[in-house]
């Protein structure tokens, strides 16, 4: 037992992640790091945008065409790039906003805007499941947009948010191993850069498993609070 | 129940059109209706007939394309926003789906219209929630959730949730539609309770004759948007007009299929000269006059008692019956039209045509069923 712990064991199945520990404890770091702060952005723009294409969708409580129209196609045209490409052509933008086109803040514009336009539509889909019968009885009661956005539709949707924002993390988390191409560093350019460039195994499967074990986590704890939340 | 007063709604000329891609749908075609204060108002028609449109109009949630919409004494039509959201306060509404929120408790689900803007503390709307489940009869269902209760408890909670700012008016959109006959049964009588305890005005919109039949005094008939027939109910049950109105009255009462039974009896299918079946309805007081002895006595005409049937509509009883009348000469035609002189409704009914029709209507029945 006291052998399979030792580091010697470890040594010998993945020497080179033994070496490499730090790159890992950094690399994991920065995975996380883009993870919550695009994911943090990301879900307040992309909830904004729900929201939005829900109220002014033909028969929503603020029913508005142009706003509709425009939103929808805004979200498709983003939602059809490919990250690999959004990440290159952006870069002007990126350094508009942070500074610069290089390293793991720069990661977080493109992956927001990689990842806002998804999760608008899980939002969209999770608030228009909404029973149309509870906003009329809402509006019937004399509710406001504003009570029926917060107080309704957000309320009533929660278990479906927190579903969808769940699968909206494991995407984002697949999105940052894309990162280290413009020098965003994380764990999928670990992975690439260092294991698969170098022939070092070990290091690729280390970076998948220590992946495989934060969306394993972000997937059971969201299950669990959904399933606390649902009531229906 | 309370004495005609001003009209509390009162719905003038109102039009809806919708537009639709390649059309336009007049879902409510020039319709004036008023109600008054205790009035329990009975609406029916068939599905598309444009009744929820039309009472949509009534708090607003559907906007009129034409005519205005008076209701307490305030023009609706001019109303938008808070001014809006604040008169939509006092009318109370109910779903035929209940619509109650899913992930709130009842407590809750009473709750919301208390959130949105009434002035008082939360001890206070506590209090009047706790005071409205007891009315409806829920108080220990307030920390469940409505997947938990039946769809007659969910409409019970959704009659409290549409008292909870004390409105004048509740407007029940096929309410006990989704409902079996005895849990429609007791909605119905808490619906009278709230009308007769707090002077409650209901407009009920059904499709169920057997609903208005129980609880309203007032009913109109709708078809494709327009109200064709309206009236008291014992006027419209004891003499309705329109077509419509009949069938609607007919599929609540056991009248027709008695009917059915009675004209397939060879004795009824073979009437002599001076013999004539007919059926004799009356409501009210006529109902207390001696008539079938009458006939007899003045008119030496024997009446052959072949069905019968009594109701009674607002403490008011209304009767319905099936004869074979027989006597020498015109001594029937005589008698019938005496009896229609007491306001008794008289309909005679020629066997050979009525059997015809109901071989039609049978054949009409099975091609859409085959369809």
């Amino acid at each position: 037992m006291t052998t399979i712990l030792a580091s010697d064991f470890w040594s010998s199945i993945m020497p080179n992640v033994v070496e490499n520990k730090d790159v890992f404890i950094q690399s994991t770091w920065e995975t996380i790091y883009m993870t919550l702060v695009s994911g943090l952005v990301a879900g307040i723009l992309g909830m904004l945008i729900g929201v939005v294409l829900v109220v002014t969708a033909p028969g929503g409580i603020l029913e508005n065409k142009p706003t509709y129209w425009i939103l929808d196609k805004l979200v498709n045209i983003f939602r059809s790039i490919p990250f690999i490409i959004l990440l290159a052509v952006i870069a002007p933008f990126t350094r508009l906003v942070v500074g610069t086109s290089i390293g793991t803040t720069a990661a977080l514009v493109p992956l927001t805007i990689g990842c806002a336009p998804f999760y608008a539509r899980q939002v969209q889909n999770a608030l228009v499941d909404v029973d149309r019968g509870i906003i009329e009885a809402a509006q019937a009661v004399g509710a406001s947009p504003l009570q029926i956005i917060f107080r309704v539709y957000l309320r009533e949707a929660l278990p479906d948010l927190i579903r969808t924002s769940v699968v909206t993390i494991i995407s984002l988390i697949g999105l940052t191993a894309m990162a280290g191409a413009i020098g965003g560093g994380g764990l999928g350019n670990t992975a690439i850069s260092i294991g698969y460039n170098r022939f070092e195994n070990d290091i690729t499967i280390m970076a998948m498993i220590i992946i495989l074990a934060i969306v394993f986590v972000v997937q059971v704890l969201g299950d669990l609070w959904a399933r606390r939340t649902d009531h229906r | 129940m309370a004495e005609a007063t001003s009209p509390i709604i009162e719905l003038k000329d109102i039009d809806v059109t919708f537009k639709e891609a390649d059309r336009t749908v007049k879902a409510v075609k020039d319709v004036n209706l008023q109600v008054n204060k205790g009035d329990i108002y009975g609406i029916v028609g068939y599905s598309g007939a444009g009744k929820s449109t039309l009472v949509r109009v009534i708090n607003q949630l559907q906007r009129q394309s034409k005519g205005t919409v008076t209701v307490s004494g305030q023009n609706l039509g001019n109303l938008s926003g808070k001014n809006l959201r604040q008169a939509r306060t006092k009318i109370g509404m109910i779903f035929q789906h209940f619509n109650l929120m899913n992930e709130r408790t009842i407590g809750d689900n009473v709750l919301f219209p208390l959130l949105l803007g009434s002035k008082l503390t939360r001890k206070e709307k506590q209090a009047k929630v706790d005071e409205l489940l007891d009315l409806v009869g829920l108080a220990d269902k307030k920390n469940d959730y409505p997947a938990q209760l039946s769809g007659g408890q969910k409409q019970r909670v959704a009659i409290a949730r549409a008292l909870a700012n004390d409105p004048e008016i509740l407007i029940s959109d096929e309410a006990t539609s989704a409902l079996d006959p005895k849990t429609t049964g007791a909605i119905l009588e808490l619906l009278k309770h709230l009308n007769e305890t707090l002077g409650l005005t209901v407009v009920l919109i059904t499709h169920e004759m057997q609903a208005v039949k129980a609880i309203c005094n007032k009913v109109a008939v709708m078809q494709s948007g327009e109200i064709i027939e309206r009236g008291d109910l014992l006027t419209i049950f004891s003499n309705p007009t329109e077509q419509l109105t009949k069938e609607f009255i007919e599929t609540s009462s056991q009248i027709d299929s008695a009917l059915a039974n009675v004209v397939e009896q060879a004795t009824v299918q073979n009437l002599g000269a001076g013999e004539q079946l007919v059926v004799l309805s009356y409501a009210g007081d006529s109902t207390e006059a001696p008539l079938i002895a009458q006939l007899y006595e003045k008119f030496h005409v024997t009446p052959n008692i072949l069905f019968g049937n009594v109701e009674i509509l607002q403490n008011t009883p209304v009767g319905t019956l099936g004869l074979v009348l027989s006597g020498v000469g015109d001594a029937v035609e005589t008698a019938l039209a005496y009896v229609a002189q007491q306001g008794v409704h008289v309909r005679r009914i020629n066997v050979a045509e009525y059997r015809a029709e109901l071989a039609r209507k049978a054949a009409a029945n099975n091609e859409e069923a085959t369809v």
